[in-house]
């Protein structure tokens, strides 16, 4: 099993599955540590199993997802809040 | 978002190890410079693999460009170089990704573009140099391209005849390996001083792009911090892998 570090942006196309909007241009507030920044300059491991994000501040978890045959889990609990734009005018989705 | 089945309409070689795939997806949304999408392939044995690749053209109606490097260990990118013809068919989903964007119509102030690739990390950007090249208004951009050595670039041509075209274009190389010979391009690694002398100077508050491996990301991306520049307006996007995105 292989396993690179990556960023946040590479969430978008699973994200994509579950949000209408993208998340990946959100900003989220780190549990942990309590800094703050966009979900796409998250530190990210990608490997068959799934993809965890890490805080690029302090390491510790903020995401983590795993996607199986017909379902998905998504564990948000190392972020406190996500603030997401919602455009007035949509973009391409 | 779904998974829309793709015909590929052309593979154009790009270097030794690189190519480009043009397809026609019906029914494709539109996208926006920087974006990318996932490809997912499927054996006869049912066995599916997906990576994401940058997409490397101005929006063109359903018409998408891929351009993709061949990386060591790499079994999807080592098919798409070596395996795919027109009229296969591939599945993608996309368009992805909302951060590492740039949009040629922008509200708020005028902003020059800075962008710097670290070998392959050139796609997305180039997405940004052609959606520029057809856009109304020239936003000024600045390149700086970090490449291993000629034999490794993608898009010379291109990169050469529109920066000719207009003065708005400014390009510059950093071989880190061998440089064209009788070139006066520069050979090793991206420095500070590289990056004052061709980029923007922080007091114009460019919007900057960052691209390529990781190491390199981050190199870039600290020597600009170093050199005044907000790093809330320096985006960036990594690749796993020194060849790119695996």
């Amino acid at each position: 099993m292989t396993q690179s570090r990556l960023d946040g942006n590479a969430l978008a196309g699973n994200l994509s599955e579950i949000f209408r909007v993208d998340i990946t241009a959100a900003f989220g507030q780190c549990t942990h540590c309590k800094n703050g920044g966009p979900v796409a300059e998250t530190w990210v491991f990608a490997s068959e199993a799934g993809m965890v994000a890490r805080c690029p501040v302090c390491a510790e978890v903020v995401l983590r997802l795993v996607r199986d045959t017909g379902r998905a889990w998504l564990d948000l609990s190392g972020l406190d809040c996500l603030q997401i734009a919602i455009p007035d005018d949509p973009q391409p989705a | 978002m779904t998974w829309r089945v793709a015909t590929v309409v052309a593979v154009r070689p790009e270097n030794a190890r690189a190519v480009t795939i043009v397809l026609d997806v019906p029914g494709w949304p539109g996208h926006l410079a920087g974006q990318h999408v996932d490809v997912r392939l499927t054996a006869e044995d049912g066995y599916q693999a997906q990576r994401s690749y940058s997409i490397a053209s101005a929006p063109d109606g359903g018409r998408v460009e891929l351009t993709v490097v061949e990386v060591e260990d790499g079994e999807v990118s080592e098919y798409l170089t070596t395996v795919v013809a027109a009229g296969d068919q591939l599945e993608v989903r996309g368009p992805v990704g909302g951060w590492f964007v740039w949009r040629p119509d922008a509200p708020g102030p005028f902003r020059p573009v800075m962008l710097v690739a670290g070998g392959s990390g050139l796609v997305p950007l180039m997405a940004m140099i052609r959606t520029r090249a057809e856009s109304a208004a020239k936003v000024p951009f600045r390149l700086v391209y970090s490449v291993r050595d000629p034999g490794s670039l993608l898009y010379r041509e291109e990169l050469d005849r529109l920066s000719r075209k207009d003065g708005g274009l400014h390009v510059t190389f950093a071989f880190t390996r061998t440089a064209p010979p009788g070139s006066a391009w520069r050979t090793g690694r991206i420095t500070a001083r590289l990056l004052a002398e061709a980029g923007w100077p922080s007091v114009d508050e460019p919007d900057v792009f960052v691209c390529g491996p990781t190491g390199f990301v981050e190199s870039a991306a600290n020597l600009l911090v170093d050199l005044g520049h907000d790093p809330q307006r320096i985006r960036t996007e990594r690749f796993g892998s020194p060849g790119g995105r695996p």
